[in-house]
């Protein structure tokens, strides 16, 4: 493998980021965006998660019989994904009644899994940790970025600390109240996505033409 | 590399048995902090029905200390609604009372399917500054959309207006039955009447919007696209307000104009 440990922690980030590019996780990345509160714990949790169910699958991957993998990868994660959920309530308990339901389901979150089954079981255990960390640090900078942008425009605050004073509490700033619901997070994405191409513009993707189809040579072009 | 089945099987096991051992661990020995917050949490929502304080602001240490100083648990006879005198209220377990047949009795057919009625029920008595009793918190429960909604209704010591509610447990869906949650919802409550003129429950949530106190003083706005949960709300309150449940507890106290 070419690639070294910088490439693998920094590619996720921006050339190769879970989000922008792969567009995973996108579920999540909705709901627990409206604070940056939340959405740093979130980031925080999933990156535990995603980087010990990448050790443990990389120090097992030559034992793993090919035929119960996938089932093999999903106990390990649902395992960490729990032990993260008990340690959310017990510490942070408000925080973790905010998260409600999207700590368990980052059992779900195909980023996680998507690396242990594209990366780990490849890898020896400390690139492997290292492509764990990456991608969760790339999917937590965009829900960062996200978060950021829909707690300061829908409430006017930033990690819970008044920047713009809203109307409602005498200040000059009348809150967007898109900001706060969920599609806001797709537009924002959608913008980051959008950023992100226009400065490595060999994500870009060949324009899809349903007429291609039907013109000889290019059968199986589907991607 | 193909692996016999003995070995999957094997791999299978062994992998189970160390996340099993992994996830009973964490879970054991975080389980007192666990319960102390979800405690908390239920002290804090009271604290914040009773008036003493907002949510939010406390920390954990000021929520025990205030929610020991200010909120005092007394158990009544739920059909007499006198206070039961000689029983004592600390550790009380409303839901293990509930469901044991030696304390409870089977619960008249009723809307918001609560099943099982306790003998005695516990109350909590909220302390003014000056000591006395101002107004009392009761514990509700009822069906709502996905399961059972578990709350608190603040009732001034007239025994006929509402000075709050608050649901500290329930799985309704977030954003649609999940705003009972809503601040701005629970912020409708407080004033509303319980009883109408001929004596019966008449609080309700209907459907759309109910106006202020003055216009209705019977009706709260229903939650959009909460149909269900909405009429649970008015099923709990109809049955625990109603002559099964509290109603002569309330009457008692809105004649005697007191807690006791």
């Amino acid at each position: 493998m070419a690639e070294t440990n910088k490439d693998v922690l920094l590619d996720p980030l921006f050339n190769n980021n879970p989000i922008a590019l792969q567009v995973l996780g996108i579920c999540s990345a909705l709901a627990v965006t409206t604070k940056m509160e939340t959405a740093f714990v979130m980031s925080l949790a999933v990156m535990f998660v995603c980087v010990f169910s990448n050790l443990s699958v990389s120090v097992i991957r030559n034992y793993i019989p090919s035929s119960i993998r996938i089932i093999v990868q999903l106990t390990i994660i649902a395992s960490l994904v729990i032990v993260t959920d008990k340690v959310l309530q017990a510490y942070v308990y408000n925080i973790s009644r905010q998260l409600s339901v999207f700590v368990g389901l980052i059992i779900t979150n195909c980023i996680i899994m998507g690396r242990a089954e594209a990366f780990a079981m490849q890898n020896k255990p400390w690139p492997s940790v290292v492509d764990g960390f990456g991608n969760a640090l790339g999917y937590g900078l965009i829900l960062m970025v996200v978060a950021f942008m829909r707690e300061l425009f829908g409430t006017g605050k930033v990690f819970g600390f008044t920047i713009l004073q809203p109307v409602t509490e005498g200040g000059w700033y009348v809150p967007n109240g898109l900001m706060v619901l969920s599609p806001a997070a797709f537009f924002l994405i959608g913008c980051f996505i959008w950023a992100v191409r226009s400065w490595k513009t060999d994500q870009v993707e060949e324009e899809f033409h349903v007429g291609a189809l039907l013109e000889p040579g290019h059968e199986g072009h589907i991607r | 590399m193909e692996h016999s089945n003995g070995y999957i099987i094997g791999f299978a096991a062994a992998v189970c048995g160390v996340c099993a051992i992994i996830v009973s661990t964490t879970a054991v020995q975080l389980k007192p902090m666990v319960e102390r917050n979800e405690r908390l949490a239920i002290q804090e929502q009271v604290l914040a029905l009773a008036g003493v304080s907002e949510e939010g602001i406390l920390s954990d240490d000021d929520i025990e200390a205030a929610y020991k100083t200010r909120i005092e648990p007394r158990i009544i006879e739920l059909d007499s609604g006198l206070l039961a005198e000689g029983v004592d209220a600390a550790g009380w377990d409303q839901q293990a009372r509930m469901a044991d047949p030696s304390t409870s009795v089977a619960a008249p057919e009723n809307a918001a399917r609560v099943r099982r009625l306790p003998n005695q029920s516990v109350v909590y008595f909220v302390k003014g500054e000056g000591g006395g009793p101002d107004k009392v918190i009761l514990p509700i429960q009822g069906q709502g959309l996905w399961g059972t909604l578990y709350g608190y209704l603040a009732v001034a010591s007239d025994g006929q207006t509402i000075d709050g509610l608050t649901f500290y447990k329930h799985k309704e869906t977030p954003g649609l039955g999940g705003e009972v949650d809503n601040p701005r919802w629970k912020a409708l409550w407080p004033g509303r009447k319980i009883y109408g003129p001929d004596g019966d429950v008449a609080i309700r949530v209907v459907k759309g919007s109910a106006g202020p106190v003055a216009e209705a003083p019977y009706d709260v706005d229903g939650l959009s696209g909460a149909t269900i949960t909405s009429r649970g709300v008015t099923n709990t309150l109809a049955f625990w307000l109603g002559p099964e449940a509290f109603g002569p507890y309330l009457e008692r106290i809105g004649t005697s104009g007191g807690g006791s």
